[in-house]
């Protein structure tokens, strides 16, 4: 059996290896006749980037898709410092009428961007031409290496109960050198993701045939985004379910968060896609989905007849009522454990991390002060965007609209949600995103504390302090330090994963939706001990 | 006299022992006072969960995660810590002397020293590779002595209690092999009934372990370092080799540096209700206290973390100039072996008494049991085992205090559950076999919050 994992591990690695090692391979370049095609979809208006481009990519040489986007970020430059330098010389003129007529001729977007999209074209190669046999070297290698690391764990792992030995003895689980390698390969890969996209073209290669299917077009480094995620929460959830098959409440929630992801994150906007609709993901409420009130989406919307018009109103219910409602009912878990994506992923390839977020009284300060200021942040560029978008004006209130907008999609939209979310699991856990950032968790959570059904149940008296459920906690909740008083768990943080529950050892903690009355049960003593406080209280006031 | 002002004057509350019972003791006392505390331990700075060192070991946890205060904590709310052993306490000048001589003078004195293991004087208890599992240091020596199956190539258990389960648990954790000697002929037998005591040695084996019932221990041998090599079984002279020899027999009061001074003791301290001693100043709570009178059908040294706990706060309510006597409601417990989780609320006895009547009902999986105690003629519930399986403790603790029927608790099971949402429910299936073997027509209610919040 421990062979077999072995062996699993070998072949996943080899899957891992390919798949990074086709960054390094093809080819790149145009045919003359190839960048004037694009040049005309693009409809610039920029009267140097053609000749610039030509130079640097229109070639015979087999260029590395390094120095194709080298030479393509240096073509874009050129063309549009020839502009820049006209503007601020027609600046100085004080020319405001030339200056202005400048800005047209300007390429905007970013650079790896440009890059990308001409790398899509000019890609060949043995990724390129063999896309179905790289699929199974590198996405089959994974899979099938991974599932022969998982599977044999149903019997390695002995009968169904709580399997956390050796999580603090294991440097894949313990911060140690694997832990910290994991980091690094995922910061790269989410750094490459957001800022580099042309640099992975020939991942986009490989799920090109995928996408074709679903979608009629070619993979975006978002499909590949989007597929690999689904197929790693996929193999991840069998883990789950190995490892928690004696919880039920694990089981059908690991099952719920893949259904939703697959379908409805997943499947459901490609199928739309390739329909000609918005491709529109039915469950990501805004703010999280921070662009839904963006200036583009608003107009794909209006221009997409009636299904545009529902997704609008859907998608402003779904903020204002459905989500509130279910907070109520439920507590926040109904979105963040049981239908987010971005729980999702924490759910199943962060759970071998959970236990590394920061449980101190002054993380939880960080906390809230964090989250409630990405919340804030995310509102008022929503306010200025919709301001600006009714009535023209390119700010609001001294905020410029595009400037807010690039500021959040940059700062938390990228770094905090991608690179640091996920990038930092083995490090700091894998709710950090969830926990510090989310806004629409800030949300929940003020619903959550302050108006909702939902709470952890402390049974009685029957805590003993082991401190196996503030380990355990995703969110970094001290669990203990209400059960160890008796006090039931209410805190706008709690995604109810259910995972404190399970791992406590004395039967103390149970996730319950009830009447709102008792729901908060400061102590004084805990049940058990009959001692009589009113008779104390009394005696005092004496 | 208004409370605030009998606080204000200042006394010093010493505590000796850092453990749930001190600790509980030295809150409620900054709660309720602005008197002096300090808190004495030799074993560990700082308050840690004795109950949770299994986990450190089994890599479930780190040490630090077991202490459930943060360091800052103990400044911040003004309890003093000291670090050192006691030696012997001068009762007649108020002060406790520590091992390296100094000392530390007390208005009021608070004993809460704890358990030692037990050891009977088998040949060979004091070797390298013995140990209990009680105190960090244990976690230390175990650590040193069994890191892997290489190292320790067999472990010894000798005591078939409540760590002597844990023990074997751990060490199998690490796939070390486990002989586990029982001196009774079942698995915690004068605790648990018949059957949840089989139901136990069956899981034990499950889990590999070498479970040897009606089995002592002779003698325990060493190679000429003093390192255990083997030990010998009394019944029939067999010789087990093994590298780690756990001694997990019970645990008695923590009371040598006690035993020189005027205080009275037993086994323990004797404490009268008030967990006074002898000495007008000076208290003692948790495992080291000894009841002068039982009260109720309680043992009168019970070593158990809530007991501890109550212990602690009633104290603290005497000691805030609010004298108050113990007085521990119903009784409960938990633990947990191996894969299965036992609660108990009230009284299930391991021999019914001549009053009592049993239910017992079991899951075909065998891991999963509920065993009812009620009065044979009244029919008033007495107690719950359930294995397998949560319950409510204030469902149960309502149902006690108001002397309610066997009957009514069955009707309500669907109450008193705890278990996680969406897990299988056994009520009905119970309630059945009750109505089956009592010819009664018990019918089973739905869960009602209304219920569970207000009445029961």
């Amino acid at each position: 059996m421990k062979s077999i994992q072995n062996i699993g591990l070998v072949i996943f690695l080899i899957g891992l290896s390919l798949f990074t090692g086709t960054i390094f391979t093809g080819s790149f370049h145009l045919s003359p006749s190839a960048l004037d095609a694009f040049i005309i979809e693009k409809d610039y208006q920029n009267e140097i980037i053609e000749t610039e481009l030509t130079k640097a990519i229109v070639t015979d040489d087999p260029l590395t898709i390094f120095e194709f986007s080298h030479r393509v970020r240096h073509a874009y430059e050129v063309a549009n410092t020839h502009y820049d330098s006209l503007i601020s010389q027609y600046d100085a003129e004080k020319n405001w009428d030339k200056k202005g007529e400048q800005y047209p001729y300007k390429i905007y977007g970013k650079p790896h961007t440009l890059s990308f999209d001409l790398a899509k074209i000019a890609g060949k190669g043995y990724v390129k031409a063999h896309a179905g046999l790289m699929w199974m070297l590198t996405f089959g290698l994974g899979i099938l290496g991974s599932l022969l690391f998982i599977l044999p764990n149903l019997i390695l792992l002995g009968k169904a109960g709580i399997k956390n030995d050796g999580i603090y003895l294991k440097a894949s689980t313990n911060r140690g050198w694997i832990a910290w390698l994991v980091l690094i390969y995922l910061v790269s890969f989410y750094l490459l993701l957001y800022f580099m996209p042309d640099y992975v073209v020939n991942w986009t290669f490989i799920v090109d045939p995928i996408s074709l299917f679903l979608n009629g077009g070619p993979a975006s480094q978002w499909f590949v985004y989007g597929f690999l995620y689904c197929t790693i929460m996929v193999v991840m959830a069998l883990r789950m379910y190995i490892k928690y098959r004696g919880n039920k409440y694990q089981v059908m929630r690991t099952t719920s968060v893949l259904f939703f992801q697959i379908v409805f994150a997943f499947l459901i906007p490609e199928i739309m896609t390739s329909l000609n609709m918005p491709g529109y993901d039915f469950k990501n409420a805004f703010p999280l989905d921070y662009d839904f009130f963006f200036d583009w989406n608003l107009d794909d919307l209006r221009n997409s007849g009636s299904i545009g018009l529902f997704i609008l109103i859907w998608g402003i219910v779904l903020t204002l009522v459905i989500v509130p409602v279910m907070v109520y009912f439920f507590g926040k878990r109904w979105y963040c454990s049981w239908v987010c994506g971005c729980g999702g992923l924490a759910e199943t390839l962060g759970d071998p991390y959970r236990q590394h977020s920061d449980k101190s009284l002054q993380a939880w300060k960080l906390e809230r002060w964090l989250i409630h200021s990405v919340l804030i942040f995310s509102l008022v560029m929503t306010l200025v965007t919709l301001y600006c978008y009714f009535t023209g004006s390119p700010s609001f209130l001294g905020i410029h609209s595009q400037w807010i907008k690039d500021s959040y999609s940059f700062l938390i939209g990228a770094w905090f949600a991608g690179v640091i979310g996920t990038g930092f699991y083995p490090i700091f856990g894998n709710r950090v995103w969830c926990r510090f950032g989310c806004p629409l968790a800030a949300y929940m959570g003020i619903v959550q504390r302050f108006k909702s059904r939902f709470r952890i149940t402390t049974n009685g008296g029957q805590c003993i302090s082991c401190g196996n459920c503030s380990t355990y906690c995703e969110q970094g909740i001290d669990v203990r330090a209400y059960a160890q008083k008796g006090e039931n768990i209410v805190r706008s943080s709690c995604v109810g994963c259910g995972i404190c529950s399970a791992v406590c050892p004395r039967g103390v903690l149970k996730l319950e939706n009830g009447p709102e009355k008792g729901r908060i049960n400061p102590t004084d003593i805990l049940l058990g001990n009959n001692i009589d406080l009113i008779q104390l209280v009394n005696k005092r006031e004496k | 006299m208004s409370a605030l002002s009998k606080n204000s004057r200042m006394k010093h509350i010493v505590i000796i022992g850092n453990g749930i019972s001190g600790v509980t003791a030295a809150r409620h006392i900054r709660k309720n006072s602005k008197n002096q505390i300090t808190l004495v331990s030799g074993e560990t700075p700082y308050f840690f969960s004795r109950t949770a060192l299994m986990y450190v070991y089994m890599g479930h946890m780190e040490f630090k995660h077991t202490q459930p205060y943060e360091n800052w904590f103990w400044a911040k709310n003004k309890i003093d810590l000291k670090q050192g052993f006691v030696n012997r306490i001068d009762t007649d000048n108020n002060c406790i002397i520590f091992e390296d001589n100094t000392s530390i003078s007390y208005d009021q004195l608070v004993i809460a020293s704890g358990s030692k293991i037990n050891k009977f004087g088998w040949p060979g208890q004091d070797s390298k590779g013995v140990m209990g599992l009680y105190r960090k240091q244990d976690l230390e020596q175990l650590e040193q002595f069994a890191p892997n199956n290489q190292v320790c190539k067999r472990a010894v258990i000798v005591g078939g209690g409540l760590i002597g389960i844990e023990l074997a648990e751990m060490l199998r954790s690490r796939n070390i092999p486990v002989t586990f000697l029982v001196r009774e002929k079942s698995f915690w037998k004068e605790v648990l009934p018949d059957q949840e005591s089989e139901m136990i040695n069956r899981h034990i084996r499950e889990h590999h372990v070498d479970l040897r019932l009606s089995t002592q221990l002779r003698e325990i041998k060493t190679d000429a370092s003093g390192q255990v090599i083997s030990v010998i079984i009394e019944e029939t002279g067999e010789e087990i080799f093994c590298d780690v020899v756990g001694l997990t027999a019970g645990v008695s009061p923590n009371i040598d540096f006690v035993k020189n001074s005027n205080i009275v003791t037993g086994r323990g301290i004797k404490v009268n209700r008030f967990l006074e001693t002898n000495i007008a100043n000076i208290y003692a709570i948790g495992d080291c206290a000894e009841q002068q009178e039982p009260m109720g059908e309680r043992k009168a040294i019970e070593a158990v973390w809530y007991t501890g706990r109550m212990m602690g706060e009633t104290l603290a309510q005497t000691i805030c100039n609010h004298r108050t006597a113990y007085h521990p409601g119903h009784w409960f417990n938990s633990a947990k072996f191996f894969d299965i989780e036992y609660q108990t609320y009230g009284w299930v006895w391991a021999k019914p008494k001549e009053n009592e009547a049993r239910f017992y009902w079991e899951h075909k999986n065998g891991k999963m049991c509920i065993h009812l105690n009620y009065d044979k003629n009244t029919h008033t519930f007495i107690g719950i085992n359930n294995f397998g399986m949560r319950m409510r403790h204030a469902f149960f603790d309502k149902v006690l205090t108001k002397k309610k029927s066997v009957a009514y608790v069955l009707a309500r099971l669907s109450d008193a559950n705890f278990d996680p949402e969406f897990y299988k429910k056994y009520a009905l299936e119970i309630v059945s076999k009750f109505n089956q073997e009592n010819n009664t027509s018990i019918q089973l209610k739905k869960k009602s919050w209304k219920r569970i919040f207000s009445e029961a």
